[in-house]
C-alpha cells in the first residue's frame, strides 16, 4: 500500500532528476543564508554553481555533530529565527545538546514521510495507534504522532513506561500497532508474560514499529514472539527529522530511504571514501526539502550498507539493511574492535539465556558479559551452570575474537530498562 | 515409578536468598523437609526436598525465580552403623556413580536423598537389593 504512490514509486530517472534539482537548491539556500556553509564553501574554493549533477555531491563538506555543537544554537539555521516552528533537541551526553528547527513545511514534510513509512506496512486510518517513545524534546514520539494523525488513525500519546497503564490502555482502546524503543518492547513482553496477559487472545496489537536503539533480527523475532505481532525495523535521527528517514515496508527486509527528501552515501569512516554498492559503511545523509535547517552530507555514525536491489512491494526507493553499529559505540578490547550489537546477536540466538544483557569493562582490558538465565538453561546442577558459562564465552570469542568472563544472574537482576537500555559499563583504567 | 523430585532454584551467592526462597514457600504452605546448597562463585543452586513440590515449583516461578525439578532418590535406610555403606556399596556394585548426597532423620527414621548418574538403575537395583525406595507420599510428615 502507498500514501502518497507517485512520489514513492517514481522510476529512478526521474527520482535522481528530483534529487539533483533539490540539492542545486539546497546548496544555494545555505551559501546564500549559513554563514557557517558559506565559510566552508569558501575554504573549498567552491561556488554554488559548481554542482552540476549528482556525482559533485562528493565536493561537498561533511557535517558532523560537532559542527551541530559548535554553530548551538542558531547558527545553522536558514530561515529567520521567527520563521522556525518548532524545536527539538538531540541528547548529548555531555554539554550543550544539538538544536533542530523545522519549519512548517518542515513539520509537515517529516509526518509526511511517518505517514508513508506506516501506511507502506498495511496501517490504514481504521488503526489505533499507541505511542510509547519519549515525548517531548526528542524527536521520537512529536514526529510519528503528526505521521498517524495525517493517516487518520486514532493517536495515544502514551509516552514510555509505566507497563500497568499501557497495558490498560491497550485494552480499553484496542490498541491495534505501537511504536517503541527494543529494550521496552522486550520488557513489555516481559511484563505481559508476568501478568498473564496473552497478546495473541487478550489484546488487539498487530504491529509494531521499533527503532532507536539498534537491535539485531535474533531481538525482532524474540518482540514478535512476545507481543504477538509483526516488528518493523525503523530508522531516523533527530538529525533528519527523526522518524521516518527509512523504515521497513510489507516485506520485512531492508528499510526504503525516502530518497526524495535524503541523498544516501556510504563512506568508509576512515578515509571519506564511498564504499562499493552494498559494502558496509557509514551513514551519510543529505537533506533534500529541509527549509529551517539544512544539512550538507551529515555523518550519522551509524554503519550499514545499501540493499541496490529492486523491492517487489514497488517502492523505488533504495533500502538499508539493519544498522549493525554507531561507529560511536564501538569498543576497542585487547586492540580488536568490537560493537555490542555484536554480543547482542551472539546472546539472542542462545536459548539458555534472557533478553537483558550488560557488558563491563574492567581494570586492564577485563570483559565481562552479565546474561540472565533462561528456564530452557536450567538443569538444576551447579556444574552444568559452570559448563553453560564456558560455552557462552566460547560463542562469543568466535564473533568478537576475545573470550570475555560470562556471568549467569538470576532473571529480574539487570536494571530493567524502560528507555534507551545502557548495555555498556566502561570502568577501565588505561 | 514415582520417586521424588527435588525442586532446585538458580539463585545469585549473596546474603539473604535462603530466607528469600523459604518465604514464598512458607507463603505457598509448603512444608520443606530438606534442603541443600551448592555454590561456585556468583552463583549456585538450592535444592528443596518439599511436600509439594509442583506447587512449589509454580511459587517460586511466579516470583521470577528460575526453576527446575530433578530426580532424586529417597531411600530409608536402618539408622545404624554401616547404613550409608550398604546404600553405596549397591551402587557401586553397578558402577553407578553419586553426584549429591545428604540424609536426615524424621520420626526416628533415617532418609538418605541422592542424585546419581543412572537414575532408573539405581531404582531397580536398590530395590532387588532389600532397600526401601520412598515416593513423594511415603516421605515423613
Amino acid at each position: 500500500m502507498f500514501w502518497d504512490q507517485k512520489s514513492e514509486t517514481l522510476d529512478r530517472a526521474a527520482l535522481e532528476r528530483l534529487q539533483f534539482e533539490r540539492l542545486q537548491e539546497t546548496v544555494r539556500r545555505v551559501a546564500a543564508h549559513v554563514p557557517f556553509y558559506r565559510l566552508k564553501f569558501a575554504e573549498l574554493g567552491l561556488k554554488p554553481e559548481d554542482i552540476q549533477s549528482l556525482a559533485d555531491l562528493r565536493r561537498l563538506p561533511f557535517t558532523t555533530s560537532a559542527d551541530l555543537r559548535e554553530n548551538y544554537p542558531t547558527g545553522l539555521l536558514a530561515v529567520p529565527y521567527d520563521a522556525t516552528l518548532r524545536l527539538h533537541t538531540s541528547s548529548g551526553t555531555t554539554g550543550k545538546p544539538k538544536a533542530l528547527f523545522f519549519s512548517r513545511q518542515d513539520v509537515d514534510n517529516a509526518a509526511e514521510l511517518c505517514a508513508r513509512s506506516f501506511v507502506m506496512t498495511g496501517i490504514t486510518q481504521k488503526d489505533v495507534f499507541q505511542n510509547m517513545m519519549t515525548y517531548g524534546m526528542f524527536t521520537g514520539a512529536l514526529v510519528t504522532h503528526y505521521g498517524a494523525e495525517k493517516i487518520g488513525c486514532l493517536v495515544i500519546p502514551a509516552g514510555p513506561g509505566n507497563s500497568e497503564r499501557q497495558l490498560m490502555l491497550m485494552q480499553d482502546f484496542r490498541t491495534t500497532f505501537i511504536h517503541l524503543t527494543p529494550s521496552y518492547a522486550l520488557y513489555l513482553a516481559t511484563f505481559l508474560e508476568k501478568h498473564g496477559v496473552d497478546p495473541r487472545r487478550d489484546l488487539a496489537l498487530r504491529k509494531a514499529f521499533v527503532g532507536a536503539e539498534p537491535y539485531t533480527e535474533e531481538t525482532r523475532g524474540k518482540i514478535e514472539e512476545g507481543l504477538g505481532l509483526e516488528v518493523y525495523n525503523s530508522y531516523g535521527l533527530s538529525e533528519m527529522n527523526g522518524p521516518g528517514v527509512a523504515f521497513e515496508c510489507g516485506q520485512k527486509h531492508g528499510m526504503h530511504l525516502w530518497e526524495d527528501h535524503f541523498l544516501i552515501e556510504i563512506i568508509d569512516p576512515q578515509s571519506g571514501e564511498p564504499v562499493r554498492d552494498g559494502e558496509p559503511g557509514e551513514l551519510v545523509l543529505t537533506t533534500l526539502t529541509r527549509e529551517a535547517m539544512p544539512l550538507l552530507r551529515y555523518r550519522t555514525r551509524d554503519i550499514t550498507s545499501i540493499i541496490t536491489k529492486p523491492c517487489p512491494c514497488g517502492c523505488t526507493h533504495r533500502r538499508l539493511n539493519r544498522i549493525t553499529g554507531r561507529s560511536d559505540d564501538m569498543l576497542i578490547v585487547r586492540g580488536v574492535n568490537i560493537y555490542p550489537q555484536q554480543i547482542e546477536r551472539v546472546l539472542m540466538a542462545q536459548p539458555e539465556v534472557g533478553r537483558n544483557y550488560l557488558i563491563t569493562l574492567e581494570g586492564l582490558d577485563e570483559m565481562t558479559v552479565r546474561v540472565e538465565l533462561a528456564e530452557a538453561g536450567f538443569e538444576g546442577q551447579v556444574e552444568q551452570l559452570v559448563k553453560l558459562q564456558s560455552h557462552l564465552a566460547e560463542k562469543l570469542r568466535t564473533e568478537i575474537l576475545i573470550k570475555p568472563q560470562v556471568q549467569l544472574l538470576p532473571p529480574g537482576s539487570l536494571p530493567a530498562s524502560e528507555g534507551k537500555a545502557k548495555r555498556v559499563i566502561d570502568n577501565r583504567k588505561l | 515409578m514415582n520417586d521424588v523430585k527435588l525442586v532446585a532454584a538458580f539463585v545469585e551467592n549473596k546474603p539473604g536468598q535462603v530466607a528469600h526462597f523459604a518465604k514464598i514457600l512458607a507463603g505457598a504452605v509448603i512444608n520443606i523437609r530438606w534442603i541443600a546448597v551448592a555454590s561456585t562463585g556468583p552463583f549456585g543452586v538450592i535444592k528443596f526436598l518439599v511436600s509439594d513440590p509442583e506447587k512449589a515449583c509454580e511459587a517460586l516461578k511466579h516470583e521470577g525465580s528460575v526453576v527446575k525439578l530433578v530426580d532424586a532418590l529417597a531411600i530409608e535406610v536402618p539408622d545404624k552403623p554401616g547404613g550409608l555403606h550398604a546404600v553405596a556399596d549397591c551402587l557401586v556394585k553397578h558402577n553407578i556413580n553419586l553426584d549429591n548426597a545428604s540424609g536426615f532423620i524424621a520420626n526416628d527414621r533415617a532418609i538418605l536423598v541422592i542424585e546419581v548418574s543412572n537414575h532408573d538403575l539405581a531404582h531397580e537395583v536398590l530395590q532387588k537389593d532389600g532397600f526401601r525406595v520412598l515416593s513423594q507420599k511415603e516421605l515423613p510428615v
